[in-house]
């Protein structure tokens, strides 16, 4: 590889590839990670074997099926896939739109690791969990202030099972109001996140989506269509995937409001927001923001994550048991305002991820509110920045609203690019693999011809914002000029083109070892 | 060996060329005008994606410039299972060159011209052959067309080297040549060939995999047999968005005419307008309609029997149509349209209509007349 010019802003890059087997190939029999020695005559006189203090119940008859193999292995095969993976520290990462992707500050991290907070059990007598529980009072309060909602809940562990939560408060309070069987039908766009369908379809609703008019914004005539004494809720993101934020938003919770049904807000990514709008001032009854994206939790790579859920004083009463309440001395878990026949009960045990509610009341409390709000501001400005220097470039497109600004993000179209040189996003985006970076298309189906979808958030400096920008205009170059290179693209990283056929057929999935060797290997 | 069909339409395009919209009926005009051939340089373009696989194939082709002068100057082993009749190729000599190979069992058939072109192949081969379109003619409604010669070339090799094996049947369409000319544009469905589906490679990704064209039509499908009503009569219009109802059923269907089912048991097959009319005015019923085409028409093409006076007798609140997601996404923000010959019933059908896309799942969608 040559010597990097320091002048030229596309970077070299090369991504480590390991011909890494699974763990479960790397196992032998006996090997060992660490061996425990016995216990001491006298240690045991003491304190006894350590083994026979177990209850029958809980030993086990056989061994745990697990690869058995040595500390130093173990370690070299997760760094080596941690070296194949394109993380959110070793990457620019602006490309991940509608994902809020942005620095999250290790110093929470360190705080979440602590043993006071890693020590900790769910099952522990309130009083000794007074400090968690407090954090997570307050956490609920600033969730207040921030949405205008009444009281938040933090079970649901991800946005989707809080979109599931909003969508069984509402089956529930129409139940509570004798009107479930009616109400059948909850309303959403078609830019909203697909979950917003997914998760009421899960609860049994039927989904009735709305298009766009021709500006961008949700076609309120197509809406009054929609909305009638069938409508259970309105669930919305508002901006939606295009970056357009519907100004009409109100009137739209009026109608249906109007209709007898409720409205849930989509705040899952609030970042272009914070301390300029509320759910509660746009009419909305509930609201939910990813703790992993709005308030730099970060990201778990699908793992634990918290989708805080908050709701109007006439929806508590259907939220999540227990609540967090605090007495004037004493913190503690409130079963009382969930306990009626309505309440939906539990969405995950406990009370949520603790250590991710931990780092968002860390984050809150470093920036302030004032923080907060300049988050908001300095979204909206990274975005237009990329957006303008995008929209300079002749392939570069993207539909609704003309000369006017986006939130936090934008989907692009590079229709021009594919008539010209044939040339698609998806195949950009594996070549922006080869430069280290991430590039997102859009949900399908495709509404916008040949999407890409790019959300810088608050945290890149203007010189990343111009590496990306310039490695960017350097695929498209060589989309004009030599296509080849793109079309069998990537060629620096981890694997080349994968087939994903497999991906579609349930028959020829294994998504643990056990089945892979059900599947491949009887 | 694999075994590839050729088949160049030479004239296709030409009328294009010179500004005729179209070569049907007006070769000669195009030729005083000055025409010159294209097809037989694009189907070399995509012939040049299969040359270091040339060992391996055998091209079944026709005499001349239908095929044979291309490939054999560029060094395929070729073998002509059809000769021109005259100098001059027509229709029928595409028509009969298609047949021939089917009759040779090719594994694909690769043919170069445009949308008149693709008729006749699918009147020849209908869905009993996998073929692919190199896009040479004036007129490319057909997604039986690839985007791009090389494309063509590029998937016909996918193909025949079987890194794709699954197929998926698009529409054959054509618009009529003497009313585009007069400015109308008139597409009508023809049937549907079988092309190879291509495979996408992905890298980096963060959503699901869409369901496939076939799960979303199946889905979309059992919605409406799922509300299906004793005692109403489905009227179910022609494609291949219609036609898993009648499979899920396990009923007979015709896939281009307009079938009636009651009570689940098929009551008509391949009505005409008037047995529609005696139906809808005399008793309940309701009309399972998809789009058509890239245009999104919903009615006043490809679809004769559902006239103005159907219509009306239906009314617009028992009109279902079905349409997948992805199939709306290609109308790009665009209304549906119709076009009945009738002002007040294109009146009665505009605005919003509700379209099923999936399984207790709706679209609200404008509707232009």
């Amino acid at each position: 590889m040559k010597r990097i010019n320091r002048n030229f802003k596309v970077r070299n890059f090369h991504q480590a590839k390991w011909d890494e087997p699974i763990i479960f190939e790397l196992s032998k029999k006996g090997e060992r990670g660490i061996l425990v020695p016995k216990a001491g005559e006298e240690i045991e006189k003491a304190v006894g074997d350590g083994i026979s203090a177990l209850p029958e119940t809980m030993k086990r008859k056989e061994a745990p099926n697990l690869p058995e193999i040595s500390q130093p292995r173990v370690l070299r095969h997760y760094m080596r896939l941690s070296q194949e993976t394109l993380g959110a520290d070793v990457n620019i990462e602006i490309g991940q739109g509608t994902c809020t992707v942005k620095y999250s500050p290790k110093v929470n991290e360190a705080l979440a690791r602590l043993p006071e907070m890693t020590e900790l059990h769910p099952l522990q007598d309130e009083s000794t969990v007074q400090g968690i529980l407090e954090i997570m009072y307050k956490t609920d309060l600033y969730m207040r202030e921030i949405s205008g909602m009444d009281r938040f809940t933090f079970q649901p562990s991800g946005g989707s099972q809080a979109i599931f939560a909003m969508a069984s408060i509402v089956r529930n309070y129409h139940r509570d109001k004798g009107q479930d069987e009616q109400r059948d039908e909850i309303i959403t766009t078609i830019y909203s996140h697909p979950s917003d369908a997914a998760a009421p379809a899960v609860k049994g609703y039927k989904i009735i989506y709305i298009h766009p008019d021709e500006e961008g914004y949700p076609d309120f005539e197509a809406f009054k269509e929609a909305v009638s004494e069938r409508t259970a809720a309105f669930i919305v993101a508002n901006p939606e995937d295009t970056g357009v934020y519907n100004p009409r938003v109100k009137e739209f919770t009026e109608l249906v409001h109007k209709a007898g049904g409720l409205c849930g807000y989509d705040q899952a990514n609030a970042n272009g927001l914070l301390g300029i709008t509320r759910a509660k001032e746009a009419g909305f009854d509930m609201c939910f923001f990813n703790l992993h994206k709005t308030f730099s939790t970060p990201h778990g790579c699908g793992g634990p994550a918290v989708g805080a859920t908050g709701v109007t004083k006439e929806l508590e009463k259907y939220l999540p048991a227990p609540l967090i309440d605090y007495d004037g001395e004493k913190y503690f878990l409130n079963y009382e305002v969930t306990n009626n026949p309505y309440s939906i009960g539990k969405i995950r045990m406990f009370n949520g991820v603790a250590p991710v509610v931990l780092k968002a009341y860390a984050w809150i409390m470093s920036m302030g509110a004032e923080g907060l709000y300049e988050v908001a501001k300095v979204a909206v400005l990274n975005n237009n920045y990329l957006f303008k220097k995008l929209m300079e470039v002749d392939c570069v497109d993207a539909p609704y609203i003309r000369g006017k600004q986006r939130v936090e993000q934008v989907r692009y179209t590079l229709e021009k690019l594919t008539q010209d040189t044939g040339i698609t996003t998806g195949d950009i985006q594996r070549r922006m693999m080869d430069f280290g970076m991430h590039y997102w298309t859009s949900h399908h189906p495709y509404y916008v011809p040949e999407p890409a979808t790019l959300e810088p958030t608050e945290t890149p400096s203007k010189e990343d914002l111009d590496e990306y920008i310039e490695t960017l205009k350097h695929v498209f170059k060589e989309a004009y000029e030599s296509p080849e290179i793109i079309k069998t693209a990537p060629h620096r990283s981890v694997c080349h083109q994968v087939d994903e056929s497999g991906m579609d057929d349930p028959e020829k999935w294994a998504i643990t070892w056990r089945s892979y060797l059900k599947k491949y290997k009887e | 060996m694999k075994k590839l069909g050729l088949i160049i339409n030479p004239i296709a395009g030409m009328g294009g060329s010179v500004g005729l919209k179209g070569t049907d009926g007006v070769l000669d005009k195009a030729l005083e005008l000055g025409a010159v051939p294209r097809a037989p340089l694009r189907a070399k373009k995509a012939l040049e994606e299969l040359l270091d696989i040339k060992n391996q194939i055998e091209i079944l082709t026709c005499s001349g410039d239908m095929g044979e002068r291309e490939a054999m100057e560029m060094g395929f082993n070729i073998r002509l299972v059809y000769n021109q009749s005259t100098n001059s190729t027509s229709s029928e000599d595409t028509l009969a060159a298609a047949k021939a190979m089917l009759l040779e069992n090719v594994d694909l058939i690769l043919f170069a011209g445009g949308d008149g072109t693709a008729r006749d192949i699918y009147k020849a081969v209908g869905d009993k052959a996998v073929v692919i379109g190199i896009p040479a003619g004036v007129k490319i409604h057909s997604p039986v067309y690839a985007q791009t010669p090389s494309k063509a070339g590029q998937l016909t090799r996918l193909y025949l080297m079987e890194k794709i094996t699954k197929v998926e049947e698009v529409e054959v369409l054509d618009i009529d040549e003497e009313a585009y000319r007069a400015g109308k544009v008139n597409t009508s469905l023809y049937g549907y060939l079988k092309i190879p589906f291509e495979k996408k490679f992905v890298q980096n990704r963060k959503a699901g995999t869409p369901m496939s064209q076939q799960a979303s039509q199946n889905s979309i499908a059992l919605d409406i047999i799922d509300n299906m009503e004793e005692g109403t009569y489905y009227i179910i219009g022609p494609g291949t968005t219609t036609r898993p109802i009648m499979e899920n059923l396990k009923l007979p269907y015709t896939l281009l005419g307009v079938d009636v089912v009651l009570n689940k048991e098929i009551y008509a097959l391949d009505v005409t307008e008037k047995q529609l009319i005696d139906i809808a005015v005399y008793n309940k019923c309701k009309l399972v309609i998809t789009p058509i085409g890239g245009q999104g028409y919903l009615f006043g093409r490809g679809n004769q029997q559902l006239s103005y006076n159907v219509l009306k007798a239906i009314g617009k609140e028992n009109i279902i149509v079905a349409a997948t997601k992805e199939k709306i996404s290609e109308l790009k923000g665009n209304p549906f349209l119709v076009d009945t010959g009738d002002e007040e019933t294109d009146k009665m059908l505009s605005g919003y209509i509700k379209v099923t896309t999936g399984y207790k799942e709706k679209m609200i969608y404008k509707v232009k007349a």
